[in-house]
């Protein structure tokens, strides 16, 4: 493999460990505060990429104007999730919980089915995307630089909102104790509902640019990148912002350089991140940067 | 005549009256009522099996689909004649053991059971190790992983194209004379000392482990039977349809048996066969939902997906408000059914 081959895989690979990463951070926050796997989380990047499609196709928005809706309409839809399906489980077992989460899933996506239909749709990718670049003798595509970017931004933003204002403080104590919070005078609907809120916007903006990439856009093209981004935010320690977007690259680099390096594999793509995460779980099950789970009652 | 003697005799009362209606079914019923009839059997079975590991354990395991394709493939594989597999592998040959063996349907589905349980065996040090959400997402991943490796490993399962022109072994005694054998032995299990500890894991795992219960050992035994049953109607599965291939056994299976042991009440064997036989009913009554609809003046077109939409909302429904289902963790019994009726 020459390096010019291998410097695009890398990039190639950073590129698609951002949007895992972006996803994954999602995951993260709600796994912090509810200890609750949003199986929901995925199709919540369906939901976004449609919205954009009818936002920039029907009301011939232009895309500066459609993505941004399609982010807040996702961020609304996160909230009303949690307001339908799991407010009313707060204090029911985990294992309903659960069920009501993968319910859920299947519900926004057979929804998706019945009043879009099954045919893959095309994605309306903003020129501004399309460009390729030469960089030290690599083709690249301005998309693929600009993921891993607005990824960075999008996490500093939000670590931004986390660790230095007040909403972000009660988000952290929320993901501590729920008791004594309430005892603090925090409303904790509200904070998990922000926390909804956020971590839907991350997933539209991550299924936006998955849609860019990928420019295929069905009911269940959600289910795979959730499930990966789910299995990054594991990998660098569940309930961590920074461990989930660190997660999402090694994963992403991780998927990508293996196929580079040994194409006979690459059929077993979809199978590596469970691999990894089973690996993680046996030797490592608070994941890079986690600290031990702390089991809420 | 004591309580025992009499349930034993309604007990055989009922099997004798079931398999008479079989009998019927088998004789004069349409192909179409035995077909529901023989899915209706293998659901229960795969509902009481998977109930075992959800409901009784109380732990959310989210792979029986790998369990029945390996049942499924392993059963094929060795029912197929070495000419019928030379015909079906088209892209790459079978590999070498596999393409000479051949067995009667009986020995293939207990291979297939066989099978499904080493494959649980080899699962459940990973899977143990963790409890909850992961466990849930360690299973599910263990079930994507198997169907990727169904769609991968050509030389085996041949890959997406699946194995097809299986013959049509199983019939309604085979499939609801399985289903018995893993109602009695699965209930038999659960009143055992064994199914008593499952349940104090499931209720305090910590408080269990005081009682000097090993987790580890009760939830092995519980997630190896529950996948020897899987891997049997998998095995059944394949030669009622006969034609398989690695979409069959995606997640969506898993998902259409949690929506079984959930409305039928998580933790009831006899909720797990209720809710098996409403679904294996409600699947086809609700495909008119599906078909077009003719109102005299205008037309709605039939709309796919719609029966799934309405599944996922009862699961939803039942486990926001009505979270005991439809038995709860009760069970049936002549002495519930007779107290009822003398009041």
């Amino acid at each position: 493999m020459t390096s010019t081959i291998f410097l695009q895989q890398l990039i190639n690979g950073i590129s698609l460990g951002s949007l895992y990463g972006l996803v994954a951070v999602g995951y993260t926050m709600v796994y912090g505060i509810l200890r609750l796997i949003n199986f929901a989380h995925g199709d919540l990047l369906m939901f976004a990429a449609y919205v954009a499609i009818y936002a920039t196709t029907l009301s011939a928005l232009p895309w500066f104007l459609s993505f941004p809706l399609a982010i807040i309409v996702t961020g609304v839809l996160g909230i009303v999730l949690d307001r339908a399906a799991y407010k009313p489980l707060r204090n029911a077992p985990r294992i309903s919980l659960l069920i009501s989460a993968i319910g859920a899933s299947f519900l926004l996506e057979n929804l998706a089915l019945v009043f879009i239909g099954g045919v893959p749709r095309a994605f309306p990718r903003p020129e501004v995307f399309d460009k390729v670049i030469s960089l030290f003798g690599l083709r690249i595509q301005v998309l693929t630089l600009y993921t891993p970017i607005v990824t960075l931004v999008l996490l500093f933003g939000l670590l931004y909102i986390v660790f230095r204002t007040k909403v972000g403080k009660a988000m952290r104590a929320a993901s501590k104790d729920f008791e004594t919070t309430r005892l603090m005078g925090i409303n904790l609907d509200r904070i998990i509902s922000i926390t909804f809120l956020l971590g839907s916007m991350l997933a539209a903006a991550g299924g936006i640019m998955w849609a860019m990439k990928y420019p295929q856009v069905n009911p269940f093209m959600g289910v795979f990148p959730g499930l990966k981004a789910f299995i990054a935010a594991v990998l660098g320690g569940i309930g961590n912002i920074t461990g989930a977007v660190l997660g999402g690259f090694l994963l992403g680099l991780g998927e990508i350089l293996i196929v580079a390096f040994v194409p006979e594999l690459a059929q077993y793509r979809d199978a590596f991140a469970f691999v990894i995460l089973i690996l993680v779980l046996l030797f490592r099950p608070t994941g890079i940067m986690g600290e031990p789970i702390i089991d809420k009652s | 005549m004591n309580r025992e003697k009499r349930n034993l005799l309604l007990n055989g009362i009922s099997l004798i009256l079931l398999f008479g209606i079989l009998y019927l079914f088998d004789q004069y019923g349409s192909d179409y009522h035995v077909r529901i009839l023989n899915n209706m059997a293998i659901f229960v079975t795969l509902a009481v099996s998977y109930n075992l590991i959800n409901g009784i354990c109380g732990i959310l395991h989210l792979g029986p689909n790998a369990f029945i394709a390996i049942g499924a493939y392993t059963a094929a594989l060795l029912t197929m004649s070495p000419l019928e597999k030379q015909m079906n592998y088209i892209i790459q040959p079978l590999i070498w053991p596999l393409n000479s063996l051949h067995a009667p349907f009986v020995i293939s589905v207990l291979a297939g059971g066989v099978m499904a349980t080493i494959f649980a065996f080899l699962i459940s040090f990973p899977v143990f190790r963790v409890r909850g959400d992961y466990l849930a997402i360690v299973t599910l991943g263990f079930g994507e992983v198997i169907r990727v490796l169904c769609n991968a490993l050509q030389g085996v399962t041949n890959g997406p194209l699946g194995l097809k022109g299986l013959s049509p072994f199983t019939n309604l005694w085979w499939s609801w004379g399985v289903a018995v054998v893993t109602i009695v032995l699965i209930t038999r299990l659960i009143n055992s000392s064994y199914g008593l500890a499952m349940k104090a894991i499931r209720d305090d795992e910590i408080a269990a482990r005081a009682m000097g219960i090993d987790p580890f050992r009760h939830l092995l035994l519980a997630f190896l039977v529950s996948a020897f049953f899987s891997g049997v109607s998998g095995g059944l599965l394949a030669h009622l349809i006969t034609t398989i291939s690695p979409t069959l056994f995606t997640f969506f299976l898993t998902f259409n048996l949690l929506i079984m042991i959930v409305v039928g009440g998580l933790g009831s064997t006899t909720g797990a066969i209720i809710g098996a036989m409403l679904f294996a009913w409600g699947g086809e009554a609700l495909r008119i939902v599906e078909a077009p609809m003719n109102f005299g003046f205008f037309t709605i077109p039939g709309i796919p997906g719609m029966r799934m939409v309405i599944f996922s909302l009862i699961l939803m429904v039942v486990i926001i408000f009505v979270r005991r289902g439809i038995m709860g963790r009760n069970e049936f019994n002549w002495d519930w059914f007779f107290g009822r009726h003398q009041k």
